[in-house]
C-alpha cells in the first residue's frame, strides 16, 4: 500500500484510513464526515489528492494532434494557462477516464485519477510519437484548496492567487520554489488546486492550518461533489459509458463534435446524431430514504428503467441526492420515479443538477 | 433496572422488568460516523433473536440494527429518525432504537457485560 507525503500529518490530525486506489488515504478526521462537508462550503478546507497522477507531456504541435486522437479537444482552443474537463476515450467511445488538463510552458499537465493513472498513462503513450516526452510526476503532491475563504488565506501565503480565473493556473513561488496553482476542484466551492513539491507539502499545509482550513477526507469529498452533480469514476463513468449518455456532450470540443476525428467518434457522432437510449440524470428522493449505488430505478408504472450509480445523504441540502442512468424518455426533470430500497419501492424524482449551486469566480 | 448488556453485533440492551430498551453502541457509532438515516421497525412486530430490526446509515453505507433478544416491538424512538444525529449525540441513552416485549429473559444470559464488551471490541477492532 502506497502512501502520500502527508500520510504522517493525517496521521497526526486524527484521520481514519481506508484503502483507496492502492494508497493508505484519510476517509475522515476526528470532526466526521458532516463538518468536514459543512465546514468546506462555509469557511475552507483542503484534501490530499496526492494520489491523483500528476502527468506531464511535452512536444510541439504533433503532440497535440496525438493526444487529439484520444482526448477530444480541439487543442488549438486551449489558451496558455487554461485548464479544460475531458476524457481519455477508447475505442467504442467509452471513458477509459476523465481529467483535467493545462497547457503549460511547452507542453500539458494532464489530472489522472488515482486508479486510472497506470492504464492511462499505456493508452497514452500508444498514441503518443517519439518526439514527445511524458513523465508521471511522483515527486509533487497535490493539494485542493476549497471553500468560499480559499482565496484569502492562499492570498495570504501565495501572492497573486487572486487574480487567477476559474480554471486557469500560472506557475508561483512557495520557499523558494516554482510551483503551479490552478484555480479548480471538484466541490461545486470556488478554490485552488496547488501542485507543490513532495519535499516542502507539509510547509504548506502547516501555513493553511495556521490560517483555520480545516483537513478534509475522501468521506466529505464524495458528498461535495456529489451535491454538486459531479461524476466520480468507476461510477457514473467507466469503459463502458460514452460522454453523450453521461451528459457530457459540453465536454468535448464543438468542433470535435462537428468534426470527430478521435477514438470511438463512430458511436459518439450515433449518439449526438440520435440521441441515446440512457443518460446520467440527478436523483432525489421524496423522503429520507437513501439511494445507494446499485438501486433499481422504475418508471411510476412499475417498469424497471435505470440504476443508480452514486447515493449519500447531502450535508448542505439536507435530504438524501443520488445521480444514476435512465432510459431517455424517463430523464425530463421533476419525472416522478420509483428507486427500490431493501425490497420496498420508493416515491423520487428526476431532479436538475448540481443539488447544490454556487457560483464560481469568472 | 438490571444491567447493561451487548450483542457480539454492537447493540446494547437494558432490561425493565418485562420489556427491554435496545440500541447502538457508542462503539458502533463511532464506526460508522455521522448517522444520517435510521429506519426503526413498527411497532407490534415480532421478531427473532438476532433477526434484523432497523437501519442505520451513514454517508457512507447502510447497515443492520439486529435485535439481541426475541419479542415484540412495544415503542419506537422517533426523534432519531426525525434528527439521526441524536443517535451520535448520545447512543446509550436518549439515542435508544426500540422497546422489546421480551419473550425469554434467558435469552440475555448469552450477552455481554460491559466489562466483557470493552474487552471483544479491543479483540475485534473492526
Amino acid at each position: 500500500m502506497e502512501k502520500t507525503a502527508l500520510y504522517n500529518f493525517h496521521k497526526n490530525s486524527g484521520a481514519k484510513f481506508v484503502p483507496f486506489a492502492g494508497y493508505e488515504m484519510p476517509i475522515q478526521y476526528k470532526d466526521g464526515i458532516v463538518k468536514e462537508h459543512i465546514n468546506t462550503r462555509q469557511s475552507a478546507g483542503f484534501f490530499d489528492v496526492s494520489h491523483m497522477g500528476q502527468f506531464f507531456v511535452s512536444g510541439g504541435r504533433s503532440t497535440e494532434l496525438s493526444l487529439e486522437k484520444i482526448i477530444p479537444l480541439d487543442f488549438k482552443e486551449i489558451k496558455m494557462n487554461q485548464s479544460k474537463y475531458s476524457f481519455l476515450i477508447n475505442d467504442e467511445g467509452g471513458v477509459i477516464d476523465d481529467l483535467i488538463i493545462t497547457r503549460v510552458e511547452n507542453g500539458f499537465n494532464i489530472i489522472l485519477n488515482a486508479a486510472c493513472k497506470d492504464n492511462d498513462i499505456k493508452e497514452i503513450a500508444k498514441c503518443l510519437n517519439s518526439e514527445s516526452k511524458y513523465e508521471l510526476r511522483k515527486d509533487l503532491s497535490l493539494i485542493a484548496l476549497q471553500g468560499p475563504k480559499a482565496e484569502t488565506i492562499l492570498e495570504t501565503i501565495i501572492k497573486g492567487v487572486k487574480e487567477l480565473k476559474f480554471m486557469n493556473g500560472n506557475y508561483f513561488k512557495f520557499l523558494e520554489k516554482k510551483i503551479y496553482i490552478t484555480r479548480s476542484g471538484y466541490t461545486g466551492e470556488d478554490g485552488f488546486e496547488i501542485s507543490v513539491p513532495n519535499v516542502i507539502v507539509e510547509n504548506l499545509i502547516k501555513l493553511l492550518t495556521d490560517k483555520d482550513a480545516k483537513p478534509i477526507g475522501l468521506g466529505a469529498r464524495d458528498t461535495l461533489r456529489l451535491e454538486a452533480g459531479l461524476c466520480l469514476y468507476g461510477h457514473e463513468l467507466n469503459q463502458e459509458i460514452n460522454p453523450i449518455q453521461a451528459n457530457l456532450k459540453w465536454a468535448i470540443s464543438k468542433k470535435r463534435r462537428e468534426t470527430g476525428g478521435f477514438k470511438g467518434w463512430e458511436n459518439i457522432k450515433k449518439d449526438l446524431q440520435n440521441g441515446v437510449s440512457k443518460i446520467r440524470v440527478g436523483v432525489k428522493p421524496a423522503g429520507k430514504i437513501i439511494a445507494r449505488e446499485g438501486t433499481k430505478i422504475y418508471s411510476n408504472t412499475g417498469e424497471e428503467i435505470g440504476i443508480i450509480t452514486s447515493g449519500t445523504y447531502g450535508p448542505s441540502v439536507n435530504s438524501p441526492v443520488a445521480m444514476g442512468y435512465v432510459k431517455s424518455k424517463f430523464s425530463e426533470i421533476d419525472n416522478k420515479i420509483l428507486i427500490e430500497v431493501r425490497g420496498k419501492k420508493h416515491e423520487a424524482k428526476v431532479s436538475k443538477l448540481p443539488f447544490y449551486k454556487k457560483s464560481y469566480v469568472k | 433496572m438490571s444491567e447493561k448488556k451487548y450483542s457480539k453485533k454492537h447493540e446494547w440492551i437494558m432490561l425493565d422488568g418485562e420489556s427491554a430498551t435496545v440500541g447502538i453502541s457508542k462503539h458502533a457509532t463511532e464506526m460508522l460516523g455521522d448517522i444520517v438515516f435510521v429506519e426503526l421497525p413498527e411497532k407490534g412486530k415480532s421478531l427473532n433473536k438476532e433477526e434484523k430490526a432497523a437501519v442505520v446509515e451513514s454517508t457512507k453505507a447502510a447497515s443492520d440494527v439486529y435485535t439481541p433478544v426475541s419479542g415484540e416491538i412495544m415503542e419506537t424512538n422517533q426523534p432519531i429518525v426525525d434528527d439521526p444525529s441524536n443517535v451520535n449525540k448520545d447512543p446509550e441513552n436518549n439515542g435508544w432504537f426500540f422497546k422489546i416485549k421480551v419473550k425469554d429473559k434467558s435469552e440475555l444470559d448469552s450477552l455481554m457485560s460491559q466489562p466483557d464488551y470493552e474487552k471483544f471490541v479491543k479483540d475485534n477492532p473492526n
